[in-house]
């Protein structure tokens, strides 16, 4: 009943926005252009979501930590690389693989002090990563100051890219971004299925006790996991802050961001992060664009109801398994 | 009298001592502690004890309390200061509208348990927070300023002995409120929903309602605060219910203590009396926050009272003379007992 209704409210938003798109023909004219740019801004910011939401939906599927200083770990990626790329003039990509492991580092020392010795405690740990990250985003703004900043793009990422249709261009960053998130996907998917690492990992999901007694030691894979989950989360903060900007308060905001995209998805689902991100990268995009004018000031509200109506729907999110 | 009843007497004693004292505040100490401290302290554990009594008694630990804090204090004072409605009928109209709110944010989220308890709180904190946010009607970013309350009251800037007088009577009430309901055969049903929310369904029980009720019942406390905080400020805004005061209520809910109720005033006077003079000390007063946050959720999940509750049952002991303590007299209560694995 209530998802029926959930349903039909999501098609009617979705064909206002269509027929606000195409109502004026596909003429130069018309607003085709506007929404082909809305809806490329809409999708590279869902690679943006989902790369840092894959990260810290991995760290719940596997040790049902839900780490709530993934914000800070993301922002500190982002500030380390703008240190190394402005200061140190190293290469975008290196200082892109430098922040990862500064994130991943400080995360594997968050998890092995303090998280550790927790496990099976979530409510406990959820407290635990909240003090951790009050305490890293109040060090970044001693050590990087207040103002919103922004790192430079590799070279021949700089110049935006001719698309080819009604004369539209658009950052070829962004675009990188998307394929990145894709890329970031594909190897998951990959590492996933093909590996015996992955094989591990997701009969670490499954069960972590039975994995643990058929010799698989659980602890090292785990403290993987938490590395490379903070790793994406950094990864994530060095692409925001190359495509919008870096400033206090962002590690906040891109953890509700990251929280949402899992949890609309269902905690610790890689598919359900890749539909959650483009369903909070669409609804955002289109809802700033799209709805009357006298409302549009309540567009950031639209992704937390959409959070609260799936929730209230499915109490695990889409593709969440009750546990 | 045995020497255990002593102790008791002395324990309640000490209590009344503790309460004299609070209330001699405003005689004894300068206006600038009696309104930065004394109110600040107050209105801050009034919303925070309403945390304490849901995840305390119903396993619920909601980030929302600040938005339904935030929902009473600013319909009173938009109603007060705009339509020019009667300090009290403002407040009474907030409080109501604060209830309700919860009623919905309570029917809405008790299908979810644990941490998706608390993700789906937080989402309500800023719904309600961009809403106020976005809306003109409630001031959007610039809030109501000049929120005047009850004539009665005094002047809370000037002279707060009487609202400070008139924080404590209402602290004392919600702490005796809360206790009440938590004694009655609903609030032992919601612990027992807290504790094992399957057999509780099996007994009969309709473990959602439980959770919902509970959720309605602290919401007016929280909106109490929201009030009372309007009037000690004499201005509320959307800022007043951001994130980071939703996670700095849970904060001081935490560091006094999430299992008894009074451990939401102890957390409340310990972060305002930082607040108020750690701030000149140390540039970096966030950090030590999260420092001291950390250190009690690791060394002592009831909080600071459950350190003292656990020194008193040592002294305790050393007082009753030789009698060897039973193997754990003090072993804390898990902080509160929830999982996502609640409903296996």
């Amino acid at each position: 009943m209530a998802a029926t209704a959930a349903v039909v409210v999501g098609v009617l938003g979705l064909l206002g926005v269509l027929l606000q798109a195409f109502e004026k023909g596909l003429g130069t004219e018309g607003n085709v252009p506007t929404f082909i740019l809305i809806t490329l801004n809409g999708l590279t910011l869902a690679g943006l979501y989902f790369i840092s939401a894959s990260g810290l939906t991995l760290i719940f599927g596997l040790l049902r930590v839900t780490n709530l200083a993934h914000g800070a770990l993301f922002l500190l990626g982002g500030y380390v690389a703008l240190e190394l790329v402005q200061d140190a003039g190293m290469s975008w990509w290196l200082a892109a693989v430098l922040a990862m492991g500064a994130s991943g580092l400080v995360g594997l020392v968050v998890h092995q002090l303090f998280l550790r010795w927790n496990q099976g405690q979530d409510l406990r740990q959820a407290l635990i990563t909240i003090a951790v990250s009050l305490i890293l985003a109040d060090q970044m703004l001693a050590h990087f100051g207040a103002t919103p900043t922004a790192i430079a793009p590799p070279e021949w990422l700089a110049q935006p890219l001719s698309l080819g249709v009604y004369d539209l261009s658009y950052p070829r960053f962004r675009l990188a971004m998307l394929v990145a998130a894709l890329v970031v996907g594909l190897l998951f998917w990959l590492v996933y299925t093909r590996t015996r690492v992955g094989m591990v990992v997701r009969a670490g999901v499954d069960d972590t006790q039975m994995t643990s007694a058929l010799g698989v030691n659980v602890q090292r894979v785990f403290a993987a996991a938490f590395f490379v989950g903070s790793a994406l989360a950094g990864l994530g903060g060095v692409f925001a802050g190359t495509a919008l900007s870096l400033a206090p308060g962002q590690d906040q905001s891109f953890l509700v961001s990251a929280l949402v995209v899992v949890i609309v998805g269902g905690m610790g689902s890689l598919g359900g992060a890749a539909l959650g991100a483009l369903l909070l990268g669409l609804v955002d995009q289109y809802a700033g664009a799209y709805l009357p004018a006298e409302y549009s000031n309540l567009s950031a509200l639209l992704t937390f109801v959409l959070l609260a109506v799936i929730l209230a729907v499915r109490p695990t999110g889409l593709f969440g398994k009750a546990r | 009298m045995t020497m255990d009843r002593m102790l008791t007497l002395g324990t309640r004693g000490a209590l009344a001592v503790v309460l004299v004292v609070v209330a001699l505040v405003p005689v004894l100490c300068t206006t600038f502690f009696t309104s930065q401290v004394g109110l600040t302290s107050l209105w801050l554990g009034i919303v925070a004890v309403s945390l304490t009594f849901l995840s305390g008694y119903g396993g619920m630990v909601s980030l929302a309390q600040t938005a339904l804090f935030g929902v009473a204090g600013l319909i009173a004072a938009r109603l007060s200061v705009e339509s020019g409605w009667d300090p009290w009928a403002a407040a009474l109209a907030g409080i109501l509208a604060a209830t309700a709110v919860g009623l919905l944010f309570g029917a809405v989220a008790s299908g979810s348990q644990g941490i998706y308890f608390l993700i789906i709180t937080l989402a309500f904190a800023q719904v309600t927070y961009f809403y106020f946010a976005a809306v003109p009607t409630f001031g959007a970013h610039e809030g109501i300023n000049g929120v005047r309350p009850p004539a009665v009251l005094g002047d809370p800037v000037q002279d707060p002995a009487r609202m400070y007088w008139f924080l404590l009577v209402v602290s004392v009430l919600a702490f005796l409120g809360l206790r009440h309901v938590s004694r009655t055969a609903f609030g032992l049903a919601l612990q027992g929903v807290r504790d094992d929310p399957v057999r509780m369904a099996a007994l009969g029980y309709n473990v959602r309602l439980h959770r919902i009720l509970g959720f309605t019942l602290a919401a007016p406390v929280a909106g109490a605060a929201g009030v009372l905080s309007a009037w000690s400020n004499t201005r509320m805004s959307a800022g007043s219910i951001s994130l980071a005061i939703a996670i700095l209520v849970l904060t001081t809910a935490v560091i006094g203590g999430l299992n008894r109720l009074e451990g939401a005033w102890v957390g409340a006077l310990i972060y305002t009396l930082c607040d108020t003079y750690l701030r000149g000390w140390t540039d970096r007063f966030t950090t030590w926050l999260g420092v001291v946050f950390l250190v009690i959720v690791l060394v002592s999940p009831g909080g600071v009272v459950g350190l003292l509750g656990s020194a008193g049952s040592w002294l305790r002991h050393r007082l009753a003379g030789g009698a060897p303590p039973p193997a754990a007299p003090s072993t804390p209560a898990p902080p509160v007992p929830v999982s996502s694995g609640g409903a296996r």
